[in-house]
């Protein structure tokens, strides 16, 4: 099935199962050769992977820091903020209500990134 | 902002766009851009730029622009605590610097050091860096970077460094008639922006230099540039514009900056920028590569991307020179310019 039928079947489903679907149409993610678990997100050179991240309420997010330089995960409106990563360290928030989280890293901020939780 | 790279950094070159008539060719000036490790010398003297191949010519070159009242060193980025394969041996290549700074045939007044002391904000990162500075028998005066605020607002970083600065410890200090401002743009940032100064700092600086004659040459020091060098990557301070407006009225400006550990120098009216290489490791120019990381360059190499920042006042000659030096003697990487503003 192409990915163009696919959107279409999911447009005229109900709301869960359109979302189901879009997690279908990047499968590429959840099969990444680093085998990155659906809650986690990596930092490399310089960018959050993936960007934008959608998540069931109570999950538990992970950073891990796969740069040679430090990283500091924080929320936009200073709702969680971590300590500096170092290499390989990791971070972990787990999101208990519904809504749009941004983040950067706060010692560079260009790095921008988004948890959707619902 | 115009930007231009350096295709062939030891080419000869005199002045062709001269459009002031005040001796400085602004085009030659962005040719050359020194990147790290292509190791050219750009020298203004009496009106006249020429680009130097590095060899052995150098070392008279050097000694002749040593002579003025005041010279200082620059140095940037140590990033104690780094151990990665880009330089897993920061303690020695800061080590080399001090052991440079000490060889210099005139011995600089004091030292500044433009942030990114410590890696990790660790109290002992800072503890090795002052032990090993400390061989320099001199005064030091510091600016942060980002990694030396990590995890306490830079609490620890003004504890240690900055007892006598004003809020996030930001300072002026004045030596043999340059006045010196020390800036904080790592603080704060905010999410997708560039490094920031913020209003109380930049109302401070108004009144720090409102007083001063306009014949005062200004020296002003931060970690990030505080011009926009590649600000895709970060390497830019978004209200730095607003701090340089309150510089307009002086003849001779020098800003000098690391984070981006790498020579860069450009001349905007009378404001001359300029960013230092790290004593650490390198990294690539803007926008070659994938980001902004540390850079792996293979270990002979390593010594001459990394280096000390050596800057002369001469005051009878109204000039300042930059001249940047790298940790392997022989190649350096500088840029000597001739300042254009009048004593009254």
């Amino acid at each position: 099935m192409t990915k163009r039928k696919l959107l279409f079947s999911g447009l005229a489903l109900t709301l869960p199962l359109a979302l189901a679907t879009v997690l279908i149409l990047h499968p590429t993610r959840a099969k990444s050769e680093d085998k990155a678990s659906p809650t986690e997100v990596r930092v490399d050179n310089f960018t959050f992977g993936p960007d934008t991240l959608t998540v069931p309420v109570n999950s538990t997010v992970t950073w891990v820091n796969k740069d040679d330089l430090p990283h500091v995960i924080a929320s936009t409106d200073g709702v969680f903020k971590s300590k500096a990563l170092d290499t390989d360290d990791k971070y972990s928030y787990t999101f208990s209500k519904a809504g749009t989280y941004a983040y950067y890293c706060s010692i560079h901020p260009k790095m921008v990134g988004k948890i959707i939780v619902q | 902002m115009a930007k231009k790279k350096l295709s062939d950094p030891n080419a000869n070159g005199f002045i062709e766009h001269d459009h002031n008539n005040d001796g400085i060719d602004r085009r030659g000036f962005l040719k050359c851009m020194a990147w790290a490790g292509t190791g050219a010398l750009c020298v203004i003297e009496g009106g006249v730029l020429k680009s130097h191949a590095l060899a052995s010519q150098m070392g008279s070159e050097m000694k002749s622009h040593k002579m003025g009242e005041l010279s200082f060193v620059q140095i940037s980025d140590s990033h104690m605590g780094f151990n990665k394969p880009a330089n897993p041996d920061v303690i020695a290549t800061l080590q080399a610097a001090v052991d440079k700074i000490n060889a210099l045939p005139e011995q600089p007044e004091f030292i500044l050091h433009t942030g990114d002391i410590s890696h990790l904000s660790k109290p002992s990162e800072f503890d090795n860096v002052d032990q090993i500075l400390k061989a320099t028998n001199k005064e030091i005066f510091f600016v942060p970077g980002e990694h030396d605020v990590l995890n306490d607002e830079g609490v620890m970083f003004r504890e240690r460094y900055g007892k006598n600065s004003k809020g996030q410890g930001w300072y002026s200090f004045d030596k043999n008639g340059v006045h010196f401002v020390g800036l904080v743009n790592v603080m704060n940032l905010k999410a997708g922006g560039l490094g920031t100064l913020g209003n109380e700092q930049l109302e401070w600086l108004e009144g720090d230099v409102k007083h001063l004659k306009s014949s005062t040459p200004i020296v002003v020091f931060a970690h990030i540039p505080l011009w926009s060098v590649y600000p895709q990557w970060g390497w830019g301070t978004d209200d730095s514009g607003q701090a340089l407006s309150y510089l307009k009225k002086f003849g001779s400006v020098t800003v000098l900056n690391g984070h981006i550990h790498q020579t860069m120098q450009k001349v905007e009216g009378n404001v001359t920028f300029h960013t230092a290489f790290s004593t650490a490791f390198p990294q690539p120019a803007p926008g070659q590569g994938e980001g902004p990381g540390p850079m792996k360059v293979p270990a002979e190499q390593l010594r001459s991307i990394l280096g000390i920042t050596d800057v002369n006042y001469v005051q009878g000659r109204h000039a300042l020179a930059v001249v940047d030096s790298s940790l392997a003697q022989e190649h350096w990487s500088s840029l000597v310019f001739q300042n254009h503003y009048t004593e009254k």
